[in-house]
């Protein structure tokens, strides 16, 4: 048992020490007819080469991004990663520390958390973030439930145009904390229908940028309206890289800005572990949810930074705290800041660039295709075509030729009739012209 | 003038009809420094027991509440700049917020300031 | 003077001869700006391939402004991030006996798997035959989970352990919802209760009933009892419980719970003291959320990513959220229940997008396999012997709150033998950093005055478990001779002192701002 250092003879001289006979007596306090007398049938333990042979075979059954033409986004995106960004989290301080409660001795959380946090709000056009969420759609949750206690109101309004389960989350939260949300029904962000249902019991207006089809347009006038009777407006980003390119929600009246932060040094990981990033107005400040980073010096005037602002928190005031999160994401939030610098200004917008420029070579050339129609007009990376067949038979059958074309739209919004043909489609810097030449054949095939 | 303290540390001090709401020099000490208040908005009325105020220290935050039910007329915005004048001058300069009394007999339910006194002494 | 492996324990200087360097780097300790002081706009560290430009997007959409985000090449890219590390404690490098996180090994074995690109890269949207490998991984991770916990069903996506004790807690009021018992709007939690548990019955509605301890630091049922009026929907519990004690009446506690038509909440967080020696499913548990990066050994990252599955009884099982693992034949699939099209209609909805954190299961995975199932029962047995170890030793010169007796994985310790002396818990904590230690938990439980709780895990050796109790042993004999005056400005070798929490709220700077940096140059 190569993880336990604790030999035989050590245990039996620990055991005089305390003054027991065996391990046995240690477990006395556990009621003696719940103590297990056999071991549950689960196997016993294993060498590493065992181990690795074993969860190997599960892997290799998969069909991975890096092993097929690959075009699916809706929420999670395959970017290239720099090889230092892996290098760096699995930096023993790095990966292997906990939350920095001791500020002491640990800085070198800290003050990436710092780093984190401006980048977030500059990237955001925000004035300030915290030190991440889980991911995008519990941030999304959580961004709702502190406009509830800003406005002091009980009333999320959905867009169509928020991706389903992000929907799914904020609809589960709002039943069970006994708030209420009003979903406009799915489909292509409108601004004058979301508008018209704002009333003086919204809380807040969720839409999302690009939304969930790929379309982007400006939110000044839902910003407006909102204010007006007196709702914030939240924007939810899914995938962060677009803010190279196009205008922050910042600067379109956004209150709160919650976003998927995994396109930046995060693999796609089958959905997780991600980054929530949540940004918001200074104003804000005090019913912003999760942990936050703050600058001060130490006794000798030193610079220095510490987790701060916890009296909110949920270990201080239990159950009167803003949120009960205890975690952020830690270690994804490291990847993104490394991957943030490396990238830099120039980077990132060159990055934006390439991504949006694949995108618009992917669209034009699968319009052309008989059967196919280009459903989203102005779009980031990301955009919905209508096929001529249902749209999960098609994916299903590109994917036995290991293309894995994109989203039908279907699989989150089923029994719909207009979304039974809608494929939703991401390019991205990985996407070669290899890759589209095979999408392309194997999409006129198919839809022949 | 005459100031009265309730058993969780707020004092209200008698200024005409006007109430003058607060926490006590013991609150502060108890509280440690003292990071940021939240004050209620003019107008709010308020029933004696109901969560008036919030203060926040660094290790922890606590409900100021209503001394007597009465409606806020006023709220200490220098508090909001400088949370530190609560560790100050908790008891003149660092006041909470005023309230228009609704009914002053309620004020008999508090304690005069000798009772405050002795009771803080059993604390130890 | 010579410590007992023969070091020389005095600095080679008086401080006073120490004086200063010229760049306040010390040695191996170097000083590090941030980011934004030494990046530039125009500067990055990726080189991209050659490609059409195209756009299509409206002009007025385009930001133009400049985003102001540094950026740097990749050597000092490297450079900055590892001078940072260096500032960090780590696992890897010490004993880390933070009570109730549960600082053991982490196993490089479990990086390796989960960066195997047939999970790293692979999209949690593919069709469902592409990615059977990673269904089965879930659902071998689900089997061990449930027959470790002897319990019913199971949940994997709550992404941390909070995010569980929410999946639990949701789904008991489902239940309730659904048998027409929405009137019960009380949950009872100890007064020892991790902050999560009441912040979480609170965000959910309900109000929180805390009930007091016995003088022994468990719960008796006789209080229980008192406080499950009809209006009580459940009880949340740790066990074992936040003072390292096993809750020694639970079986008893959780049929009073039944009786009064409650369920059952029990907080996973300490599994890793009773995996494989007690089944939480055989105790009455109705929900308990198993934190991965505790018991399981995925990495606590400097404050996550967490993961924390969610088991649970028979009764509660149908209200599981989506998304689940089902096995149809040869095949799994994925139920997604995306809006009211849910078959079953009885889970309770969806706690995040996606399925969970499958990068944690393929850790968790990969550290039960290598373990193996009597490994988990060694692990359980040696964590709770060196908790033993540090209590018996350490006995004579700090208090148990709750008298010397045998304890769980980890030991709790007040303040009382401090008394007298100018120090306290805090100090204690600063002076065992200078002495190359990360301190333990300290002022959690809330229910032990000055709270130090030890918990060493499986994964020190007996030499490291001894260094440390020589450390604290010699520290609270300091503490108690002199009144222990030195020791309220410790620490003096951590790359920073004290540092100043009532600044950092009072005047809270939370980004980086250009204009104040430049207004400070111009100074």
């Amino acid at each position: 048992m190569r993880y336990l250092p604790l030999s035989d003879a050590d245990r039996g001289t620990m055991l005089s020490e305390i003054g027991v006979g065996s391990v046995d007596d240690l477990f006395a306090c556990v009621p003696e007819d719940v103590q297990l007398e056999k071991l549950p049938d689960l196997p016993h333990h294993a060498s590493e080469m065992r181990v690795e042979k074993v969860i190997r075979e599960l892997a290799e059954k998969n069909l991975c991004a890096d092993n097929a033409p690959f075009f699916i986004g809706a929420g999670a995106y395959h970017h290239h990663v720099p090889a230092s960004v892996d290098h760096i989290i699995q930096r023993s301080e790095f990966l292997t520390s906990y939350t920095p409660y001791q500020p002491e001795i640990s800085q070198g959380t800290l003050q990436y958390l710092f780093e984190f946090q401006s980048q977030v709000a500059l990237l955001t056009g925000m004035e300030i973030a915290n030190a991440s969420m889980y991911d995008g759609s519990t941030a999304t949750g959580e961004a709702v439930l502190m406009a509830h206690r800003l406005t002091k109101r009980q009333k999320a309004l959905l867009s169509g145009g928020l991706h389903p389960q992000y929907t799914d989350v904020v609809r589960t939260l709002a039943k069970f904390s006994e708030t209420e949300t009003e979903e406009l029904s799915a489909g292509s962000q409108q601004s004058a229908e979301i508008i018209d249902a704002i009333d003086e019991e919204t809380s807040c207006v969720v839409v999302q940028y690009p939304d969930f089809f790929g379309n982007i347009s400006d939110l000044s006038d839902i910003a407006a309206a909102a204010h007006e009777k007196g709702a914030l407006l939240i924007v939810a980003v899914t995938e962060i890289i677009s803010l190279g390119l196009i205008r922050p929600p910042g600067s379109m009246g956004a209150d709160i800005v919650v976003a998927e932060g995994q396109s930046i040094g995060n693999g796609l990981n089958f959905g997780g572990p991600y980054v929530g990033l949540l940004a918001t107005r200074q104003k804000f400040l005090r019913q912003m949810p999760g942990r936050v980073c703050g600058e001060t010096v130490d006794q000798d005037g030193r610079r220095g930074f510490v987790l701060t602002l916890s009296a909110r928190e949920q270990h201080i005031r239990r159950e009167k705290a803003t949120s009960n999160i205890c975690t952020n994401s830690g270690l994804c939030s490291l990847a993104f800041t490394i991957h943030m610098s490396l990238l830099g200004e120039a980077g990132l917008r060159e990055l934006a660039e390439i991504n949006h420029s694949r995108a618009v070579a992917l669209s034009r050339r699968l319009e052309k295709i008989d059967g196919v129609e280009l459903v989203t007009s102005a779009f980031f990376n990301e955009f919905a075509i209508r096929v001529s067949r249902k749209a999960d038979e098609v994916v299903n059958e590109l994917a036995a030729r290991n293309i894995l074309a994109g989203l039908p739209v279907s699989r989150m919004l089923p029994d719909v009739e207009q979304f039974e043909n809608l494929i939703l489609l991401a390019a991205t810097e990985t996407t070669s012209d290899e890759d589209i030449d095979r999408l392309e054949a194997g999409l006129k095939e198919v839809l022949s | 003038m005459s100031v009265y303290f309730t058993k969780d540390h707020e004092y209200i001090r008698i200024e005409g009809d006007v109430g003058v709401v607060g926490i006590s020099e013991y609150a502060q000490e108890q509280l440690g420094d003292i990071v940021f208040v939240e004050l209620p908005d003019s107008g709010k009325s308020l029933q004696s027991g109901d969560e008036a105020a919030v203060v926040e220290s660094v290790k922890a935050a606590s409900e100021v509440y209503a001394p007597v039910s009465g409606e806020v007329v006023e709220s200490n915005e220098d508090l909001a700049d400088n949370p530190a004048l609560v560790n100050e001058t908790p008891e003149e300069g660092a006041w909470f917020f005023k309230m228009k009394l609704s009914d002053q007999n309620e004020l008999e339910n508090l304690m005069s300031a000798d009772d405050y006194k002795a009771f803080i002494e059993d604390l130890g | 003077m010579m410590n007992r492996q023969g070091r020389p324990t005095a600095l080679p200087l008086s401080s006073s001869e120490i004086g200063e360097t010229f760049t306040g780097n010390r040695a191996l300790q170097v000083e590090e700006p941030l980011l934004f002081e030494i990046g530039s706009v125009d500067r990055s560290g990726v080189d991209f391939e050659e490609h059409e430009k195209l756009t299509e997007i409206p002009k007025e959409l385009l930001r133009k402004e400049r985003i102001g985000l540094p950026g740097l090449s990749e050597p000092e890219t490297v450079r900055h991030y590892v001078r940072l590390s260096k500032f960090n404690y780590s696992i890897d490098g010490g004993i880390y006996p933070l009570g109730s996180c549960t600082m053991k090994h982490n196993p490089r074995l479990n990086e390796k798997l989960a960066r195997l690109p047939g999970f790293s890269s692979l999209h949690p949207l593919q069709p469902e035959r592409s990615v059977q490998g990673a269904l089965e991984l879930m659902e071998m991770l689900s089997d061990w989970l449930l027959g470790i916990t002897g319990m019913a069903g199971i949940a994997l996506s709550p992404k941390a352990g909070a995010h569980g004790e929410l999946c639990g807690m949701v789904a008991i009021k489902a239940a309730l919802e659904a048998s027409g018992e929405s009137a019960r709007r009380v949950v009872v939690v100890p007064e020892s209760a991790h902050g999560t548990n009441p912040a979480t019955a609170a965000l959910l509605g309900y109000d929180v009933r805390p009930v007091a301890a016995r003088e022994d630091g468990t719960m008796g049922v006789d209080a229980i009892r008192d406080a499950l009026k009809e209006d009580v929907a459940a009880i949340m519990l740790t066990n074992p419980n936040t003072c390292g004690l096993f809750e020694r009446e639970i079986v008893e506690i959780a049929e009073a719970v039944h009786e009064a038509g409650a369920y059952f909440y029990c907080d996973g967080a300490n599994l890793n003291a009773i995996a494989a020696k007690v089944r939480p499913g055989d105790l009455g548990i109705d929900a308990m959320h198993i934190n991965l990066h505790k018991t399981f050994s995925t990495p606590h990252g400097g404050g996550g990513p967490g993961s924390g599955p969610v088991v649970f009884s028979k009764a509660l099982a149908p209200f599981a959220p989506y998304p689940r693992v089902v096995r149809e034949g040869d095949a799994l699939r994925l139920e997604e229940g995306h809006g009211n099209s849910s078959k079953d209609g009885t889970a309770f909805g969806r706690l995040t997008a996606f399925h969970g954190q499958m990068g944690m299961f393929v850790r968790a995975m990969s550290y039960m396999l290598s373990h193996g199932i009597d490994g988990i029962r060694q692990a359980s047995e040696d964590a709770v012997l060196s908790a033993n170890y540090v209590r018996a030793r350490l006995a004579d010169v700090l208090n148990q709150p709750f008298g010397d007796q045998v304890c769980m994985h980890e030991v709790l310790f007040d303040d009382t033998s401090l008394k007298g002396s100018n120090v306290t818990t805090l100090d204690i904590a600063k002076v065992l950093i200078d002495e190359g230690f990360h301190p333990m938990t300290v002022y959690f439980p809330l229910v032990a005055h000055g709270a130090m709780l030890i918990e060493p895990t499986e994964s020190e050796s007996k030499e490291s478990l001894d260094q440390f109790i020589d450390a604290l042993r010699s520290i609270c004999g300091r503490a108690t001779a002199d009144g222990g005056e030195a020791m309220q400005s410790a620490p003096l070798f951590a790359p920073r002192r004290r540092l100043d929490e009532t600044l950092a709220a009072r005047k809270p700077k939370l980004c980086w701002k250009a204009d104040e940096a430049d207004a400070l140059a111009a100074e």
